[in-house]
């Protein structure tokens, strides 16, 4: 078993893990120049050696899994393979070590790579302008919300509702409420798309507009999205797109053609920024050009001269959303992600991880419950496995997987399909990769019928088995605390 | 594969897209190669002026430590940066368990009992706390010290606007007849009413000193009203935490700990509650339990406040974080430890204190009557542009132009110090200043 120990449970009394400067003796101290009644007594930190530091966490780091492990087809998140020139590039001093409060003539490459970043987003989703702000995917959403809402208000309308596919991401009427609309549900058709006749009968002045999702969560594409974007418009209402699946259209269709106002694209998805262990992401806000005048400020903007500069002079902008440019490191490596493929590479990207989800759809179809028959985009949903006699649930599967050295899909979202099972291969994993995750996803299949225990008894190779959830929502221990916790 | 799907080509399996706009020709240059790429962007790097070519003193929010080499080792370690959100918490305890040391040690840090995975920055975390005081007090009134970084101030303007909430930038502080910044702590006071949802303070405040926050916070207590205080993490590890002064909520940014500045992003706010405010608080928490077989283990929890759980109704719309950035930082203050982050807050006081005793060129004055902390507001006998543009010229970058958020600052510059301001650094700086009059 390996050690659990917290990092506090390895203090030592008076070590330390950094080595800092000498003081310079002359400088006065804390306690010359603060009153004593500003200073704290005590900071129960731990007390370790870099050693054990080091240790310590390469040890936490062998407890995970992860995409240099093995493949991680989490549905929706698109787990694709991360190139390690994006952490060098990243990692250049040039464009690390950079104050975001310095003068714009100092760091004008640094604005260069945005102008140019901007303008590759733009030439792949097809939007006149775009914002690097957005921290991560939901703030994007928010910054897009806002901005659908400024479009109204400035039009002389306070509309208060938006409309939201049942098959949404949680963010989403999550985003819708942190905006002040009310969040309307609308249903999905027995095709796996948007029911055209509820959102029909929801339409009407009152609405702001509509959050799709392209291709929605059970990995469809919504063949009638031109119409939905027409009827929205025609009652006054703009559509919002949410672009975590953008991997699915790269350069197969440019997402503004569809008649879609404003979507932001998930950087580290789509674009292969690390995920970071739960971030940190980026957000792109694209919108059309009769709404880039709500775009966040400051924006690069591009002089006659050549150079750039940032500019906050956008009366109608909604305002600032991130504390710089936005998640510029990511930005970074996003950027080096695009011009390495190029629009070849990224064509190819798009085609191959929509060939993959394909072939996983064929090759598993016979033993788990397709939940829309028909062929997928990215990523394909199931409605766990089609044998329901031996009564094994999706937790069971996913908890298997885990012992066969795979990651998991996504679980039991989208909320629509009963035990849904949301499977992204993306386009990095090769036939063979994928002939192994299929040949133990129908090794489970047969053992859900034969040897029922193995499933519900996994995983038994991880560092932990099956974790009381229920427990530590009831009884919370959110911190570590020396003596035990009332 | 085709075969195997029924398919004669990969363009079958995109059908449903309407044909007119299948297809189309991307506005994308052709492909690099590693070799081609890297040298782009080294091309771009080395149009930066960075700081590691520079002597700074520039702050304001986004401090230049130095990062001991182990931080990033660590991080680039594939099973940490190339996995996501602990959505399967046994093949994630890595993460489950280093956000939970995480937590611990911001509640250790703020003297709150209760802190979440990390927010995207210390202004969108200040947005979130205000948030979770709307929630909890029913109220829409908040009070912001005009001394908190104009950057959160603008982000929680961005994401109150929708809302009608009547969000009161209250100016706490003047002009004295020699120039000198003093605090008005009474305006307030007198902002705070029944009404109140919450006082949002800063500590130390943007102009690097320590308010006299005790009545404020009384005031705030009396009315109902919930307080809330950004405060640098570095300087906590010498100040009294802001739990212990009666905050309910802490929110501050921790990009320094983990990391350059990176113009500004990714960076990683830390938000931390009272107990009382936990079912409130946004994001991702995890929880330590333990397995089947009686064994620690770490989860995340109280999931029911969140999105992907309460939809239209949770604390938040936050998802993905700053997971990795809130690792650095972790990884950082565990190693500085108890005496650690107290000798680092120590140097940055002693090198901020020890250039202000300097003597300062003709028309040079330190401008602060409150106690400060490693960072202080000069006035400069010109404008303060003029002043940096002399200094960038001489390679040193003499500090933030106050001016830029305040019209009657146009003669003032915000100096900060960390371990890098040293003896030399000071010399440097004072002798150019006395070069740029």
């Amino acid at each position: 078993m390996k050690d659990s120990r917290v990092i506090h449970e390895l203090s030592s009394p008076g070590r330390t893990g950094v080595s800092l400067p000498d003081r310079d003796p002359e400088a006065p101290v804390s306690a010359d120049v603060i009153p004593q009644s500003e200073l704290r007594s005590d900071l129960p930190l731990p007390e370790v050696s870099e050693v054990d530091v080091v240790r310590h966490y390469v040890g936490l780091s062998q407890k995970n899994f992860c995409i240099d492990t093995d493949m991680y087809p989490l549905g929706s998140c698109t787990m694709k393979y991360n190139p390690k020139v994006n952490e060098v590039a990243a990692r250049l001093t040039g464009l690390a070590s950079i104050h975001p409060l310095q003068d714009d003539g100092q760091v004008q490459g640094a604005l260069e790579l945005l102008h140019a970043l901007e303008r590759l987003i733009s030439g792949i989703s097809g939007f006149e302008a775009i914002s690097l702000q957005p921290a991560a995917g939901a703030q994007g959403e928010l910054t897009g919300m806002m901005i659908i809402r400024a479009h109204h208000l400035r039009a002389g309308e306070r509309r208060g509702r938006v409309l939201i596919p049942n098959s949404a991401h949680g963010t989403n009427p999550a985003t819708a409420s942190m905006c002040g609309f009310e969040a309307e549900e609308i249903s999905t058709g027995s095709d796996g798309e948007l029911d055209i006749s509820s959102l029909d009968a929801a339409l009407d002045d009152d609405v702001a507009g509509i959050m799709m999702t392209v291709p929605n969560t059970l990995g469809i594409f919504e063949s009638r999205i031109q119409e939905i974007c027409d009827l929205t418009h025609a009652a006054g209402g703009l559509v919002y797109c949410d672009g975590a699946n953008m991997n699915a259209m790269l350069g197969q269709v440019l997402p503004a053609a569809l008649g879609i106002d404003v979507m932001h694209l998930n950087l580290h998805k789509t674009f292969s920024t690390p995920h970071g262990g739960g971030g940190p992401g980026a957000g792109a806000l694209c919108v059309t050009a009769e709404l880039e005048d709500y775009l966040p400020v400051p924006r690069v903007v591009r002089n006659e001269d050549g150079s750039y500069e940032r500019s906050s002079r956008f009366p109608h902008s909604i305002g600032r959303v991130q504390g710089g440019m936005g998640n510029f490191g990511n930005l970074v490596r996003a950027y080096t992600y695009i011009r390495s493929l190029g629009a070849s590479g990224l064509k190819e990207a798009g085609e191959w991880a929509v060939l993959n989800a394909n072939y996983l759809r064929a090759k598993l179809s016979d033993v788990y419950d397709l939940a829309y028959d028909r062929p997928c985009m990215h990523e394909v949903v199931f409605a766990g496995l089609r044998n329901h006699a031996a009564g094994v649930r999706t937790l069971d599967v996913a908890k298997r997987l885990i012992d066969l050295g795979f990651h998991p899909p996504t679980i039991y979202f989208p909320l629509i399909v009963h035990e849904a099972l949301m499977i992204e291969p993306t386009e990095t994993e090769s036939l063979e990769t994928l002939d192994r995750f299929i040949s133990a996803m129908r090794q489970i299949a047969y053992e859900a019928e034969h040897a029922p225990k193995k499933l519900a008894d996994a995983p038994t190779s991880t560092p932990v088995r099956r974790l009381d959830e229920a427990t530590a929502a009831r009884h919370p221990d959110l911190r570590w605390a020396p003596k035990p916790q009332d | 594969m085709l075969a195997e799907i029924g398919i004669d080509s990969a363009d079958e399996l995109f059908h449903d897209i309407p044909r007119s706009v299948r297809d189309p020709k991307l506005a994308v240059p052709p492909p690099m190669s590693e070799m081609e790429v890297i040298g782009h962007l080294r091309d771009l790097s080395e149009r930066n002026s960075d700081l590691e070519h520079q002597t700074s003193f520039l702050g304001a929010g986004w401090y230049d430590h130095y990062i001991p080499a182990f931080v990033d080792q660590l991080l680039l370690r594939s099973e940490f940066y190339t996995a996501y959100t602990p959505y399967q918490p046994e093949i994630s305890q890595g993460t489950l368990q280093s956000i939970y040391e995480f937590q611990s040690m911001i509640c250790d840090l703020t003297g709150l009992e209760v802190a979440n995975a990390s927010l995207y920055d210390g202004g969108s975390a200040v947005a979130e706390a205000i948030g979770l005081a709307l929630n909890a007090t029913g109220r829409t009134n908040v009070v912001v010290a005009d001394t908190v970084d104009p950057v959160y101030r603008n982000i929680a303007a961005t994401y109150m606007e929708p809302l009608d909430i009547n969000l009161s930038v209250v100016k706490n502080w003047g002009l004295d007849s020699d120039g000198t910044l003093r605090e008005t702590q009474h305006s307030l006071i007198d902002a705070i009413d029944g009404e109140t949802a919450a006082v949002v303070l800063q500590r130390p405040n943007f102009f690097g000193w320590i308010e006299e926050t005790n009545d404020v916070i009384k005031a705030a207590k009396s009315a109902g009203a919930l307080v809330i205080m950004a405060c640098e993490p570095v300087a906590l590890g010498v100040l009294t935490p802001p739990g212990e002064l009666g905050a309910d909520v802490a929110v501050g940014e921790l990009r320094h700990l983990a990391g350059p500045p990176a113009f500004g992003g990714p960076g990683a706010g830390y938000f931390a509650a009272t107990k009382s405010q936990m079912r409130r608080v946004p994001g991702r928490i995890v929880g330590r339990t333990t397995d089947v077989d009686g064994r620690r283990g770490f989860v995340l929890t109280l999931q029911a406040r969140e999105q992907h759980i309460r939809r239209a109704k949770a604390s938040s719309n936050i998802c993905t974080n700053e997971a990795l950035v809130a690792l650095g930082a972790t990884i950082h203050l565990a190693a500085l430890g108890r005496n650690g982050l107290k000798r680092l807050a120590e140097l940055c006081i002693g090198n901020a204190h020890a250039c202000a005793r300097r003597a300062w060129p003709r028309g040079y004055a330190v401008a602060v009557e409150r106690p400060f902390v490693r960072e202080f507001p000069l006035k400069c006998p010109r404008p303060a542009a003029e002043i940096n543009a002399a200094l960038r010229e001489m390679g040193v970058l003499g500090g933030f132009e106050l001016g830029r958020y305040w019209d009657e600052l146009t003669d003032y510059l915000l100096v900060a110090f960390t371990e890098r301001n040293g003896p030399i650094q000071q010399e440097r700086l004072i002798e150019s200043l006395q070069e740029a009059v």
